[in-house]
Formats: C-alpha cells, structure tokens, sequence
C-alpha cells in the first residue's frame, strides 16, 4: 500500500513537472539551458564547465574545402615554360579534393601569357598553360568533364606594365568557379 | 595637302593620313578641287588626292588657284608646265530628290586626250564611297590595273577597357561599328563577297569563332567547342572555313564547311598549329607551327599531306598573309634584339625583306590588287595602322588620335 503511494506521489511529482512545461498545442521554444560565451569553443566549455548539452557543431565539408581553396585560384608559370612547378602541388590538392567531393562543382581553367609576342600564337600557348594545370588535376583524379582548360592570351593581364615585374604576374591559370 | 585636309574638315579627322617615303615610279597627277564641292558634305577632290597618294604610284601636283570642272578645256601648256602628266576635274550637284550627282573627267596631259569620265548619282551617305570609286577609275584607267580604293578594312579598337570590331573605307574613314563588346574581340576575317566577317569574341569567357553578316547584324556561332576555338581564316572559293582549335588537345587546325558543318582535322602534332591561311586556289594552307622548337611557318594541303617549313630565318616567324596572285608571304619576324618586325618574302626565290622601320610590327593583311599591305605597330606611343607598298617605299599611316587600333583586315573587291 506505501509503495503504492509513493508511486503515485513521484506520478504526481512527473506530472506537476510536465505541467510546468509548454502546455500542449505550442511549440516548444528553443533555447539554451546555460548562457554561452561568444565564442564557444570547446577550451572555453571546459574551463567554464558550462558546455551546451543541446548545441550540435555542424562540420560543412564543401565549406571547409572551398575555404582551403580561397586566394588559391592563380598558378604562375617561368617565361617560356608550361610546368607546373612544385611549389603548387598542395593547391592543386585542395581543388582536386574539392571537385572529387562535389561532382556539380565546374571549373575554367583560364590560361594567360605576358604581352610580348602574337595575339593568336599567344592563345595557343595560354592554352596549353591551362592543359597543364588540367593534366596535373587529372592526375589527382579530377574528371576531365569538370574542368575546361581555356586561354584568354594576352587579352587579359592581370597586371599592366611592360616590365619583368609586370610579365611575371602575367604568366599565369587562373581556376574559376564556372 | 594632306594637313589640310585634316583642318579644313574637323568632323573627319578622327584619322589623319600621313605619307613618308619615296616611290619607285610615280605618275604626277593633279586633282583639281570639284565644281561646288565647297557646298557638299564631303571633300571629293581631297579624298581622290588622297588615295591616289596612298598608293604610292602617283605623286600630286599642285592645283592651287584651278576653277575646272568635267566640261572644261583644259589649258595643256598650263599643265605640262606644271609637270602634270595626267589631270583630273569634276563637279558635284545637289539633286530635287536631295541625292548627290558626281562627274569627273580624266585627261592624258602630255598627249592632250580626253581618257573618259563617268556620272555617279548618289545619297549624301555614299558620298565617300563616290570619290573612292572615281579614284579606282582613274587608277585603273591609268596604270592598268584594278584600284583598291573603295574596299573596305575591319579591325579592333581598344578604349576604356571596351573592345570595338570596326569597319571603314581603306582610307580609315568613314567608321562604323559592327560590334562592341566589353569583352575582347581579336583575329576578324572577311568572307570572300565581304559580306562577312568572322571573328574571335570572348564574351562567353573563353575564346569563340563568331560569323556575323555586316548589313543586318545577324550574328552566328562557327565554333564554341572544348576549350579555344580562335583563328578562322575563310577560303578564297567560299567554301570552307580554317580553323584552330584545342577540342581534342592543344590547339590543332581543323576545317570546316562555311556553315560550321562537316569539322575534319587537319594536323596531328602535339605542338601548337595555328594562323592559317588559304593559297589564291584553296587548295594549300600556310600556317604557324613549332612542331621544330619555335614558331615558324610551314604550308601544307588542305586535302592532306606532309607540312613543308617555309621560313628559315631567325627562330620566331608568325602571322603569315599571302598575295592575292600567291607570289609574295607577309608576315612578322622576331629578331635577335626582341624586336617584332614585318617582312615579304618572295616565294619563287626565297628572298626575305624587312620593310618597315619599327619595332612592334602585328598582323599584315594584303589588299586584294596585291600592291598594298596593311599592318598594326606602335608609333609614338600608341597602336597604329599603316599602309605600305611591298618593298616598303612608300607608307601611310591611319593614325588614330583616341584608341588602340589592332589587328586590321583588308576586305576583298566589290562592296
């Protein structure tokens, strides 16, 4: 008979809290149980003690993989040459790990040269300056039917001037978004 | 002469025509100032004068003080006495209908003979085109051979990062604009009726062949494949359109029906093959290629077959344009110093002449009488557009006093 009681007091007891409760109908509002810090970092919760038991962190993979690859959209090439040099290697890491995840994301690869020299010849050797970006991404296992290798020529500098200074920035693939 | 023309008529002046050099043989001409010309739109007698110097075969002489028109008798011993060995005069009149009625009349001074004339009734618009065609009938009439004068010439401006495909009489006059873009626009190609042009535009952010008919503006899509589609170059016989393109790798030439129908591939070399151009018969093209290290100029069927290298001097020749009877190759060579320089070769012997004096030569293009070649360089500071005869003796410049001017094109005969 107590026991019974009892049950029914701690019943009670769970009901009187339900009650305190949104009452049935609404909608629940959401909120933190605990005021947090702005910046909510995981150091920041222990040393407080006062971590959310609500809060979810989302980890965005296609953010996370276009972040590593912003101000990484130019590779400059040496007078006269076509080789990616090494010291691109880990740029172009970054967007063959950023095409390989999202297969809707396309890129030109838009191939440049320093003025010096013909308007048509010049093309042609921009272009094969973005082939070789193309190449180096599909041995990264990039899908070719992602990037378009394309050459502006001399048409489009980067930088006007008619110096080696100029010249240099000029050489260069730019990978764009299409 | 030819100052003043540039003062006294200030709406045109957006060209001025400067002449340099020494002809071999030079008729001496005078071209007296047309009956009424005063009170008509355009300056006739100065644009007769005019190309008939930037031919390079006719020196003028002075008409100061001359009240002629197509019905005089001209005073002979007046004219030799000023050396003239031929003389032209005419008249312009208003007509009810508000057209223009142009005459002209041309004599053999030393022999006293009346050589012919002609009537032209036009609308004030084809002013310029009237005095161009008068003075490809007295170029014809006296050297035998057809005048150039009413042709016309495509090329780009460059100006406040806006690109402008333009079109003028060979004179550099008389501009209008077949497409302006913000977007650059290079290599435009006449179709051989010169009712078209072909062109590379990248408004689509990538290199496209465009063919846009001149009157209408109607424009067409020739070539938009992977990657660069650039360089197009129509056959003399209208069939066939040459192309460079990198769709299967590189950039390679391919041709194509005038309709963009029927692609083949011309080249199979991991080099770059581009520039190309027909022969007079269509059947052979020379191009660009460095398939041997550096960009040189080979030429090779159309049908198939092995290329032959044809330039040998220095280690970068480009931007070939051949003479409409097939003898001569223009193009630009760089030499050891940077220099960027146009040259003619015979091809019959081999022999190469540099004609020109500057440095940053560009783009030749051959008028279709063969006597003229057009260019691009740079001269005080700015891109210019010359004329010059093919041993370069006498030259012309079309400068222009607001905009970068590139890559000219001289059309074909017949408007």
């Amino acid at each position: 008979m107590k026991m019974h009681n009892m049950f029914a007091a701690l019943l009670a007891l769970g009901l009187l809290a339900a009650c305190s409760s949104t009452p049935l109908g609404e909608k629940a509002p959401v909120e933190d149980k605990l005021a947090q810090p702005a910046s909510s970092s995981l150091g920041a919760k222990a040393a407080t003690g006062a971590a959310s038991e609500s809060k979810v962190q989302t980890v965005d993979l296609g953010a996370q993989l276009s972040s590593a690859v912003a101000n990484q959209r130019v590779v400059y090439f040496d007078f006269d040459s076509f080789a990616v040099k090494d010291e691109y290697r880990s740029l172009l890491d970054a967007h063959a790990k950023r095409l390989s995840f999202d297969r809707k994301i396309h890129l030109s690869l838009e191939g440049h040269t320093d003025e010096r020299g013909g308007r048509e010849y010049n093309l042609a050797l921009g272009q094969k300056r973005a082939e070789a970006v193309a190449q180096a991404l599909g041995v990264l296992g990039v899908q070719a039917s992602q990037i378009e290798p394309v050459s502006f020529g001399k048409e489009q500098p980067a930088v006007e001037g008619h110096d080696e200074a100029a010249w240099a920035k000029n050489r260069r693939v730019e990978l764009k978004d299409k | 002469m030819v100052a003043a023309l540039a003062c006294s008529a200030p709406v045109w002046a957006q060209f001025r025509i400067e002449i340099s050099g020494v002809g071999g043989t030079q008729m001496p001409i005078a071209v007296a100032e047309f009956r009424d010309e005063v009170d008509s739109p355009q300056p006739v007698s100065s644009i007769i004068r005019a190309d008939l110097e930037r031919s390079g075969q006719f020196s003028l002489v002075n008409v100061a003080g001359a009240q002629l028109s197509e019905t005089s008798l001209p005073a002979w011993s007046d004219w030799r006495g000023r050396n003239a060995d031929a003389l032209a005069a005419g008249s312009i009149t208003r007509l009810a209908d508000g057209r223009f009625d142009v005459r002209f009349k041309l004599w053999d001074v030393v022999k006293g003979q009346d050589l012919g004339g002609e009537s032209l009734a036009v609308p004030a618009d084809d002013l310029r085109l009237a005095a161009h065609r008068i003075a490809d009938k007295i170029y014809q009439t006296l050297t035998g051979e057809r005048g150039v004068f009413a042709t016309r010439m495509a090329y780009v401006t460059k100006a406040g990062g806006r690109y402008s495909l333009r079109i003028t009489d060979a004179d550099g006059e008389g501009g209008q604009v077949a497409l302006a873009s913000p977007e650059p626009i290079i290599s435009p190609a006449w179709s051989p009726d010169g009712r078209e042009l072909a062109y590379v535009s990248f408004e689509r952010h990538k290199a496209v062949v465009w063919v846009q008919d001149l009157s209408s503006g109607r424009r067409r899509v020739l070539a938009d494949f992977r990657g660069s589609n650039s360089a197009p170059s129509f056959s003399p016989d209208g069939q066939s359109v040459v192309l460079t393109l990198s769709r299967e790798g590189g950039s390679q030439l391919f041709v194509m029906d005038r309709n963009g129908g029927n692609v083949r591939r011309l080249t199979q070399t991991q080099a770059i093959d581009t520039e190309a151009t027909f022969t007079p018969d269509s059947r052979t093209l020379y191009f660009v290629s460095d398939r041997g290290g550096g960009p040189q100029i080979y030429r090779m069927p159309v049908a198939g077959g092995a290329a032959e290298r044809v330039t040998f001097n220095g280690t970068y020749n480009i931007s070939p344009a051949l003479s409409p009877d097939g003898r001569s190759l223009a193009f630009i060579t760089r030499d050891g110093g940077g220099n960027f320089k146009l040259c003619v070769m015979d091809l019959a012997s081999g022999n190469v002449q540099q004609i020109t004096d500057t440095t940053r030569d560009e783009k030749p293009s051959f008028a279709p009488n063969g006597r003229l070649i057009v260019y691009a360089t740079r001269a005080g500071g700015r891109d210019v557009l010359m004329t010059t005869t093919l041993d370069g003796g006498i030259k012309a410049k079309l400068l222009s006093t607001q905009a970068d001017v590139r890559e000219p094109t001289w059309g074909p005969f017949g408007r």
